[in-house]
């Protein structure tokens, strides 16, 4: 794939790089996205949803959601199962586009660029925001491979990916351990090491934020706590959105927590709403709604 | 059945409760027996057809397997005959099946798990497709005389290779698109979105990603149709390759492909027609032939799927 050399993955201008990169890939007039996003410097806002609805095919699952994000923060969303604080993650990477019928309807701008309009290719989306799933997914291809895959779709040079690999993996706090063995299998790393090894892959690509959709629920309570400090190290450089059963996860990493909850119409349809959004310190002390606080003291699941 | 009182009652009948019942699972004893039973018969069945066979066209294994194997047939005399026309004419049929058969199976399975997705159009043609894997063999032979001898004659020069092959292709193709099918959904999502995640395109995620992990069952699954394809009689009979013998003459390889051929499976049918014993033997011999033939191609795909199933 021939690539702009100025059109590698060092290069985190935003919002622009939301346009299609390369010919093969355009499907928008550059100038044109870049007309409608206003500058970045000044706001310290990532993502402006406002009123944000999911729909799968007709049933509504999440509704009416409206937050900021922002900038080199951990935001936590915590909720009961089935609250839709996964769905709502998977909007801000425009995920739920690979799943037949969903639609999400409200806006949700990042960076001052509505990111579900017609002329936002999702592919360049899911440059700038990176992601982080639940079980590692490395791929099975070597330790190497599995950080160089993003990069070198972005068509960063070939003599400059080996030290992409190894800024992400340090970045990780994976480098020391797997140096030795970089042309060897990711599925002989421990499950701690195979989510480090996705963080790496996610930031590869040095997007601008990165989801992470409970990260630690296949870890052991060590690799988790590995993760957590590495989550605390990552915000300097990223914005980090995370889903997390575990409130004690969400009050020690997170700056925001947004509380979900679900209520069932009368057709037995459970539909997620916000219920509270507000620094994780507040929200854990002194919570404005009564469900914010059956939930976080445990009476209420 | 005790019932659980005090700790002590417990402990006392503790012995007695826990003893091993001989009988107590008669009904799991005799299934596994008829298990045993139901493989016993149908390996044995299979090693009587391969003893029978062996010893059937003993007389030509055993004496001249050679001149059997590079001579092509002869109405003069069993002893004469041979089934090079057979093999060459199997091998090319096979490759002429592949080439048509494996890009375009392969190709509709792909379209079908990553771009129709869970559509009904997509269930449809799966069920479709599915349907016609059980359609009797003999039907494409008819379909393959129809369209491939007769309509598109220009391009296959009516009953030759290219038209044999087109129409195994056909009789193959359902087997090639559901073997790919579940290849392609047994690829678990959390790699597509994996890849999606780091910015790939679609095209990116199916070639880098996707393709390559469904790819050994998919080669195994294409191989063993193949092998499927070298055994079939009765659809190439219609479609010209019992009238033909090959003959090189001054023609060169490419231009066999359009000239009258003959295939192993036909071959011997026309020797087991023959009056006489040893046109007999002779087809004994050949079935063994077509099954070492067939073996090899399967153990091929069991060495390509070892090869590419290099598991990370």
């Amino acid at each position: 794939m021939s690539q702009e050399p100025e059109a590698s993955a060092s290069d985190v201008t935003v919002p622009d790089a939301l346009a299609p990169k390369d010919q093969s890939r355009a499907r928008i007039d550059v100038s044109a996205v870049a007309a409608m996003a206003p500058q970045r410097v000044e706001t310290s806002t990532v993502f402006e949803c406002a009123d944000v609805d999911v729909y799968y095919t007709d049933f509504r699952a999440l509704r009416d959601v409206t937050l900021d994000v922002n900038s080199h923060e951990v935001t936590a969303l915590i909720g009961p199962s089935g609250c839709g604080k996964t769905t709502f993650l998977r909007c801000f990477n425009r995920m739920n586009d690979l799943i037949e019928g969903a639609r999400v309807e409200g806006t949700i701008n990042y960076h001052g660029v509505d990111l579900y309009q017609d002329e936002v290719d999702p592919v360049e989306v899911r440059r700038r925001v990176g992601m982080v799933f639940q079980k590692p997914n490395p791929f099975p291809k070597s330790i190497y491979d599995n950080v160089a895959y993003g990069p070198r779709l972005a068509g960063v040079k070939r003599s400059e990916i080996d030290d992409v690999v190894e800024g992400s993996l340090t970045r990780a706090a994976l480098w020391d351990e797997v140096k030795d063995r970089l042309k060897m299998s990711a599925y002989g790393l421990s499950g701690g090491q195979q989510q480090r090894l996705c963080i790496a892959r996610a930031i590869a690509v040095q997007p601008d934020v990165v989801l992470m959709d409970e990260p630690c629920s296949a870890l052991d309570p060590i690799a988790t706590g590995r993760i957590e400090e590495l989550i605390a190290e990552l915000k300097t450089d990223y914005t980090i959105i995370i889903v997390t059963h575990n409130m004690q996860q969400a009050a020690r990493i997170s700056d925001m927590t947004a509380f979900f909850s679900v209520q069932a119409n009368e057709m037995g349809q459970r539909t997620g709403e916000l219920v509270e959004y507000a620094p994780t310190s507040l929200i854990f002390t002194n919570p404005d709604d009564p469900r914010t606080e059956a939930y976080i003291t445990g009476r209420v699941g | 059945m005790s019932v659980l009182t005090t700790p002590a009652g417990i402990a006392a009948d503790a012995a007695d409760v826990l003893r091993r019942r001989p009988g107590a699972d008669i009904a799991g004893a005799v299934f596994r027996w008829l298990l045993i039973g139901a493989t016993v018969f149908a390996t044995g069945f299979l090693g009587v057809l391969l003893a029978v066979m062996i010893v059937d066209g003993w007389d030509v294994l055993s004496g001249n397997l050679w001149y059997f194997l590079t001579n092509g047939f002869s109405q003069r005399s069993a002893a004469e005959s041979g089934v090079s026309q057979g093999i060459i004419g199997s091998l090319q049929v096979a490759l002429v099946t592949g080439v048509f058969a494996v890009p375009i199976g392969v190709a509709t399975a792909i379209y079908l798990v990553e771009y129709a997705q869970d559509s009904r159009f997509a269930r449809i043609v799966e069920l479709n497709i599915r349907n016609l894997a059980g359609v009797p063999s003999i039907v494409y032979g008819l379909l393959g005389l129809a369209v491939f001898v007769q309509t598109i004659d220009r391009f296959t020069k009516g009953a030759s290779v290219i038209a044999g092959g087109m129409t195994l292709a056909a009789l193959v193709l359902p087997i090639i698109v559901i073997t790919s099918v579940e290849a392609l959904k047994a690829v678990p999502d959390s790699l597509r979105e994996a890849a999606y995640g780091v910015g790939a395109t679609k095209w990116e995620v199916l070639s880098r990603q996707v393709l390559p992990a469904a790819l050994s069952t998919i080669l195994t699954g294409t191989v063993l149709a193949l092998a499927r394809a070298l055994g079939e009689a009765a659809p190439l009979i219609l479609v010209g390759a019992a009238t033909g013998f090959l003959s090189f003459g001054d023609a060169n390889m490419f231009e066999t492909f359009t000239g009258p051929y003959t295939a192993l499976p036909v071959q011997i049918f026309n020797f087991a027609r023959l009056p006489g014993a040893d046109w007999g033997v002779n087809a004994a011999a050949a079935s063994v032939v077509i099954l070492v033939l067939v073996l090899a191609v399967n153990g091929l795909a069991i060495y390509l799927r070892n090869r590419f199933e290099k598991q990370w």
